[in-house]
């Protein structure tokens, strides 16, 4: 038995340690968001986020997370509640086939969390590992931009209450 | 959308309450008979004419839109959505999509070429209108009241003296199972307040929080997983494989071998991929594949047998003008390079085979996996479910053939099949190599006087649909199939030869196109089929003209065309990007400008943008693009400018970097690193679409038009940076360095 945090939930998983996370998300868990598309850190589709660093769970053994805090797109909102990224992504229609969305959702919230207010290069740069085949770069490009303001307002916003 | 979750219940799709949905197969047995009449029908209503086979309304009043088209990432289930919501006077909201299934839909044939709004979109349009003439007589005979006092109003039909009747109350029994008349009573575009107005796409929420969407996020109690196993390369016998060793390990089920054909399937996702690399490792291969040499490949293919046909033969195309121009252009073998490898679910259970699938033909693809297994195509039902973007005829019928194969062979289980990324890349059918060469020649007024153009190219479909030698697996099997000769798609819309005919006004001039059967390299539709390499040559071609005319591009093509449309679409791209006729640039830079009108008959679309060349290294970077686009009556317009993007990113990414490589035995590009494509630090600084909407004219679709013009536009602003015309895909870093002598 392997024991892992996914989303704030403990997860006891039995499953070869060996097994690549992004199988134990998908099969063991049943999480959708994450997605097979290369298994060899090329695309970034299986992005999530561990102890707060976006890896490649197809290549990430379930032994290396024991213990530690995995985030999928699921921990970020739900289609009636919403996070910050998923909003933005709904908001600027940044999806095609949407396959490839998830991970880069995961890499957005990463950058998001250690740069409320990344540049346009900066965002590119940090985005780089992860591919779309549809085109939709410009369009999740603006999403990025998009969630940087609204996580911006949803920090201040509390802050400006309390401070009344 | 086929709710994947209900869709596995094999809920069937029955009355409730005072329903009138009826059941497809119920409505198909009088189709022959209707499809009989002599007046044509609007879109796909004329092979479906029934209403109830698009439209359904349920005794809660929720409606029900049937397509035969599939989502392919295009959007299309909004745009439909649209289409119906508008004419019945609904909220969009209330409405729900049904896609693609060989028993719910009507067969709509293949999602592809664009004519999703043209067939299937002007069906639903003209159906919904009819439905809301129904609902008015019905309501008209409820109230003993004439027609011209009631109107449709959100779900109700509403009388002038405030009396109202809902649709459900209306829709009893079978009202809606009639057939479509030749005529509909559409509203005028004017008043049109869902359709041309952008509307916010009904799959992104679900595919943006983790809901299952794609046929790889089913998961039926007792699903397996599978993995096949692919020969090295193609054509190569399987002569021995450890089977036994294989089954001892932990969690598989069985290895299923037919002929040359390997499959594995185990308990869990994991084990059938360690399974798949110990059944690979084992197995003994005969090779026999001989593949062309990948530097010749163009002349190689030039040489084959060709079956040739004249497609423009007007005035004299040899009579000469006061300056002539010759130039040949060419594109490599180019991969569809979906970010999700194909997948299918199949199950296989009492002498029924089900097959969840992203194939863009569910029809075609029943009737060629009937044949495969021997079965009746009344035994197979495909069911079409979301993968990743296609762009045109890639792995998803093999796959879902592979997955059959395995369920057949494991009744009663459900199969779940992916590919591998490196079989995604070697096996799949590529966008085929191609060849063009044009001469043309100017008067001394500077206006084209004759053309002659030549187009080289292996078949752009070989789609499952007929014989099952398609379908990749049939040809492995130890009764293999042979695939069936190659056919060129016909004109107007063309395969090879698709836009090979210049739009423009040339008084003189001969197109041929050379069809090439023989194909060395496994190929198939890849978006815009021969358009991508014929509008690249034709508009880098008119830059050439334009040049040797010392004429502004932009001018020199205004110059040659009259469709008003055209002229439009050139004008509001050339304005929107700032476009002057004696621009100054900084070194490096350039811009360049691109034109067509897809298939020459539907979606116009220009495109100008700046590059920037670094001179050291020949690296591009796309700088600001501006497109204009009029694809008719514009449904969704944020849904074009979507896939007018993506049309240019892509074809961006196809220009500047994509070319599938072969060893004399083996496809070696199998992986992104070996098949690079455009990551986000090369995107364009900027992409603005201008839709210019044409209210009450047709629909064209948008989804391929923006292929060609990208391309040529991107050509044109490199020579227009470095002086340097480079006519051979792809415009590489080191093929623009050779070409400027760095």
């Amino acid at each position: 038995m392997t024991v892992l945090n996914v989303n704030g939930q403990q997860h006891e998983v039995d499953a070869d340690p060996r097994t690549p996370l992004l199988y134990v998300l998908r099969d063991d868990l049943k999480l959708n968001a994450a997605k097979f598309g290369c298994g060899l850190g090329q695309c970034g589709a299986c992005t999530v986020l561990v102890d707060h660093t976006p890896v490649f769970s197809c290549l990430t053994p379930l032994a290396a997370v024991e213990g530690r805090y995995v985030r999928t797109v699921e921990g970020l909102g739900t289609i009636d509640k919403p996070g910050p990224v998923q909003r933005a992504f709904i908001e600027e229609q940044s999806a095609q086939c949407g396959y490839c969305i998830p991970g880069m959702m995961m890499r957005a919230q990463s950058l998001l969390e250690k740069n409320a207010a990344p540049s346009d290069a900066q965002i590119r740069e940090a985005m780089a590992p992860n591919l779309c085949r549809c085109g939709t770069q410009m369009r999740i490009l603006r999403a990025v931009h998009r969630a940087a303001r609204l996580m911006t307002v949803e920090i201040e916003r509390p802050m400006r209450e309390a401070e009344r | 959308m086929n709710a994947p979750q209900a869709a596995l219940t094999r809920r069937t799709f029955v009355a409730t309450g005072g329903a009138l949905i009826v059941s497809f197969a119920m409505s198909r047995s009088a189709l022959a008979q209707a499809a009989q009449q002599p007046v044509k029908l609007p879109g796909s209503l004329d092979k479906t004419p029934y209403l109830d086979s698009w439209i359904g309304i349920d005794g809660n009043g929720a409606v029900t839109v049937f397509t035969g088209k599939a989502e392919l990432g295009q959007g299309i289930m909004t745009a439909l959505i649209q289409c119906a919501a508008e004419e019945l006077d609904v909220d969009p909201k209330v409405v729900t999509i049904v896609t693609a299934d060989t028993e719910r839909t009507a067969n709509e044939g293949y999602t592809a070429g664009s004519h999703s709004m043209q067939d299937s979109g002007t069906a639903i349009l003209n159906a919904a209108a009819q439905v809301r003439a129904i609902l008015i007589e019905l309501a008209a005979n409820q109230l003993n009241l004439p027609t011209d006092q009631l109107q449709a109003k959100t779900g109700a039909i509403v009388a002038n003296d405030g009396r109202s009747v809902a649709y459900k109350d209306l829709v009893i029994g079978q009202a809606l199972h009639r057939t479509a008349q030749p005529q509909s009573p559409l509203k005028d575009s004017k008043s049109f307040t869902v359709i041309g107005k952008s509307t916010q796409r009904v799959d992104i929420p679900g595919k943006v929080t983790g809901a299952p969407m794609y046929v790889q996020d089913l998961r039926p109690e007792g699903m397996l997983h599978a993995r096949v196993v692919r020969p090295p390369n193609y054509g190569a016998e399987l002569v021995s494989v450890d089977v036994a060793a294989v089954e001892k390990l932990p969690g598989v089920i069985q290895v299923v071998r037919n002929g040359n054909f390997l499959a594995v399937a185990a308990q869990r996702e994991f084990q059938a991929i360690e399974a798949m690399n110990l059944l690979a490792a084992t197995a003994r291969w005969r090779k026999i594949a001989a593949l062309p040499d990948e530097a010749t490949v163009h002349q190689f293919l030039m040489r084959l047998p060709t079956q040739d046909q004249t497609i423009v033969n007007k005035g004299n195309p040899a009579e000469q003008g006061a300056h002539v121009l010759r130039a040949s252009y060419s594109r490599p073998y180019l991969s569809h390079g979906s970010i999700g490898p194909s997948c299918a679910v199949a199950l296989y259970q009492a002498d029924k085979l089900t097959v969840w699938t992203h194939s863009q033909g569910v029809f075609p693809l029943r009737d060629t996996l009937a044949k495969m297994l021997g079965m009746t195509p009344a035994q197979v039902h495909c069911i079409q479910t979301e993968g990743a973007g296609c762009y045109g005829h890639n792995a998803a019928d093999d796959a879902a053939a592979d997955a059959a194969l395995v369920a057949r062979a494991i009744p009663g289980r459900p199969i779940r099949l992916q590919w591998m990324r490196e079989q995604e890349m070697g096996w799949e059918p590529f966008g085929p190599a191609m060849s063009s060469s044009v001469t043309g020649a100017l008067d001394d007024q500077g206006k084209i006087v004759s053309w002659t153009y030549e187009v080289w190219s292996n078949t752009h479909s070989t789609r499952p649909g007929g014989p099952p030698g398609n379908l990749l697996a049939a040809q492995y099997l130890a009764k293999p199939f042979t695939p069936p000769p190659p056919k060129e798609i016909p004109m107007p819309e063309g395969g090879g030869d698709r836009n090979a005919i210049p739009i423009y006004a040339i008084p003189n001039a001969h197109v041929v196109d050379h069809f090439i059967p023989q194909m060395p390299l496994r190929v198939s539709a890849l978006r815009g089929l021969g358009a991508y390499l014929n509008v690249f040559a034709i508009e880098s071609f008119m830059d050439e003209l334009a040049d040797a005319a010392k004429a502004d591009p932009v001018e020199f093509r205004l110059r040659h065309l009259t469709d008003p449309r055209a002229r439009d679409v050139i004008n509001k791209a050339a304005q929107e990007f700032g476009w002057k006729k004696d621009d100054k640039r900084p070194r490096g830079r350039g811009r360049g400008f691109a034109f067509a009108q897809y298939k020459n008959l539907a979606t116009y679309c220009a495109v100008a943008l700046e590059v920037d060349v670094e001179h050291e290294s020949g690296e591009v970077r796309l700088g600001r693009v501006v497109s204009a686009v009029d694809s008719g009556q514009a449904v969704n317009p944020d849904g074009i400018r979507n896939q007018i993007e993506g049309a240019i990113v892509q074809s961006a990414s196809w220009t500047l970097y994509e070319m599938v490589t072969f060893s004399r035995t083996d496809i070696t590009s199998r992986d992104w690193s070996s098949y690079p494509i455009l990551r986000f630090p090369n995107a364009p600084a900027s992409v603005a679409v201008h839709v210019i909407d044409r209210p009450g004219e047709k629909f064209l679709g948008a989804g391929e038009a923006g292929q060609g013009p990208a391309a040529a536009a991107i050509a044109n602003a490199i020579a227009d940076a470095t002086g340097a015309r480079l006519r051979d895909l792809p415009l590489t870093a080191t093929r623009i360095k050779q070409a400027i002598g760095v």
